[in-house]
């Protein structure tokens, strides 16, 4: 406890790092996986390949992953962020499918019966709906992504883990102690600040919580 | 305005395949309200579904406006038709407001015209704006959804109406004020509608065709007053069910049952219009008491006599089908489809 006392700035200064480096991780994922995810539900033989191939790498030990992306993207942030993003693409691939799956047939219908396009239904209904599914894996990924971020440390790009390995090399339990406890809290803080993001999102129910 | 021509639906799934509709072939013209009725699973929502396109016939051809619907841009036939989906299908996301006004949305027509048109059918399907607008679908009774569903097919003012079983879920008293209304919205502005309902009194109120199905073919598709005089077979018997007489009376007018006066008829008595049906003219006579003569002289549109009905005729009429009949064991199956219960007789 004493490093947090006496270097907040410090830990400030990590966490903020850390935040950014999940952050632009997820931008990415998200980028890239919802609109995967929406392909899969349109074009169904996908499912397979995609969501083998991203499970596959899901299994993949993130400092195994790591060093097998140096020899193409070098040591540093660029291969940092493209090795969380992979690992992040798996559940917000899954559950924009199993979002968009889920939807009542009579509800899909319904908007194919009033004459919405394909697009339309898309943007109306289907994500709007599937919309708090697609948040609990982004919400599972976040916070994977938070865990395996404290590892990326040893590539150079600072965040929490820096205390962590730091701790480690020096013999300094407190200093890992600082780093794995600032790691949870912004993983723990992450988690319920998305679900609550995601509560607000959901329209079906705003009203009969007493909302408005 | 709607022609189904040999229409058949083959359903494959997992190796099996269903005949769901079977070689369907029916015309409603406009401004006409067609009602297919039949058991469970006889092939009507498919039958329906397949006008919007929902589902592509395997065989056969479909007609709307002239037009062959594969030929037609399938977004904009569906905005032509108003559609209410048997399960309710309201957008859990939308209010009840914005889930009347979709098809006006996706139209572009401005908020607050949408908004107006929303509230008009709320109060028109008995749900006060002012008080259901603004809630979510799930707020909702089963049966006030239901009442949404068909505001919501209405919103458009499209020209042509699919209603699947739109008022399987609301009260009885609801129901028939729901019919009531329906019937009065089709006496002012004649809509050409397709209707499904299990409901057999249902059918006759609303129906100036009914269309009876089993197992994906049309059984009988008439008149309500045809299916009553002229079943084709047991099955339609079966079906139209035990109110079957008291049905027939008030489809049966006085200028069917009108014979040219014999040498003998009095020339006195009660004049009645022809148009006038059979429980109306007995109505009639109860109101009046004691009349003379022997009979009932049935008039013509410029109140001309074009016959006459004596009483013991029509004492005879009202026996023949209103007396239960000499019922041997049950014709054919319920209308359900379940065996008949096979006491001996
Ligand atoms: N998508 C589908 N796949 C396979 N079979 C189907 C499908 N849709 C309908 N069927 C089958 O087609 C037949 C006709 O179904 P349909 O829904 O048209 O009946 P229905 O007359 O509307 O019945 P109900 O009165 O119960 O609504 C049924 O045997 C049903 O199981
Ligand atoms: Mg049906």
């Amino acid at each position: 406890m004493d490093y947090l006392r006496e270097h907040p700035d410090r830990v400030w200064e990590l966490t903020r790092q850390h935040v950014e480096l999940v952050a632009v991780t997820m931008f990415f994922a998200i980028l890239i996986g919802v609109p995967l995810g929406i392909v899969i539900t349109r074009l169904r033989w996908l499912e397979g390949p995609v969501i083998g191939t991203t499970g596959a790498l899901y299994t993949v030990p993130s400092l195994a992953l790591f060093a097998m992306m140096i020899p193409y993207t070098g040591l540093g942030r660029r291969t940092v962020v493209i090795a969380l993003t992979l690992y992040s693409l798996l559940a917000i691939i899954r559950n924009t499918v199993a979002g968009i799956d889920g939807l009542p047939a009579a509800t899909l219908d319904a908007a194919r019966g009033m004459g919405m396009t394909g697009t339309q239904r898309l943007v109306m209904v289907e994500l709007p709906l599937a919309l708090p599914v697609i948040m609990a894996g982004v919400r599972l990924s976040v916070v994977a992504a938070i865990g395996i971020a404290t590892i990326a440390a040893l590539m150079g790009v600072g965040g929490l883990g820096r205390l962590i390995f730091d701790g480690i090399s020096r013999l300094d339990s407190d200093r890992i102690i600082a780093g794995a406890l600032a790691a949870s809290v912004l993983a723990l803080g992450a988690d319920w600040s998305l679900a609550l993001l995601g509560d607000l999102l959901r329209k079906d129910t705003r009203a009969s919580r007493g909302w408005r | 305005m709607i022609t189904l021509e040999h229409v058949s639906k083959v359903f494959t799934s997992g190796g099996q395949t269903v005949r769901a509709v079977d070689d369907v072939s029916l015309e409603v013209g406009a401004g006409e309200l067609v009602v297919l009725i039949g058991p469970s699973g006889s092939g009507k929502t498919t039958t329906m579904r397949m006008i919007n396109r929902l589902e592509t016939p395997t065989g056969g051809r479909i007609i709307v406006d002239g037009r062959d619907v594969l030929t037609l841009d399938v977004v904009e036939l569906r905005r032509r038709l108003g559609y209410v989906i048997q399960q309710g299908g309201l957008f859990p996301h939308f209010t009840v407001a914005d889930n009347v006004a979709v098809v006006p949305r996706l139209l572009g027509w401005p908020r607050r015209k949408r908004r107006e048109r929303a509230e008009e059918l709320l109060a028109l399907v008995g749900l006060p704006p002012e008080r259901f607008a603004d809630r979510f679908p799930r707020q909702l009774s089963g049966g006030q959804q239901q009442r949404v569903g068909v505001a919501r097919a209405l919103a458009a003012d499209p020209p042509i109406i699919l209603m699947d079983e739109p008022f399987g879920a609301v009260d009885p008293i609801t129901r028939k004020q729901l019919q009531r209304e329906l019937r009065r919205i089709q006496a002012t502005v004649r809509k050409t509608i397709v209707f499904v309902t299990h409901d057999i009194a249902e059918a006759f109120l609303l129906g100036d065709r009914i269309v009876l199905m089993s197992e994906g073919r049309v059984v009988q598709d008439g008149t309500p007053a045809d299916l009553l005089r002229h079943p084709a077979d047991p099955f339609v018997t079966a079906f139209i069910g035990e109110d079957r007489g008291m049905r027939a009376l008030h489809y049966t007018s006085l200028a069917e049952l009108a014979a040219p006066a014999g040498e003998d008829a009095p020339s006195d008595g009660l004049a009645l219009p022809g148009t006038m049906t059979v429980l109306e003219a007995t109505r009639e006579l109860g109101l009046r008491g004691a009349t003379a003569g022997d009979g009932i002289w049935v008039t013509g549109d410029a109140g001309e006599r074009i016959g006459h009905l004596p009483f013991h005729r029509l004492a005879a009429v009202l026996g023949e089908t209103l007396a239960p009949e000499q019922s041997g064991p049950d014709p054919s199956a319920s209308p359900e489809g379940e065996p008949s219960d096979g006491l001996p007789a």
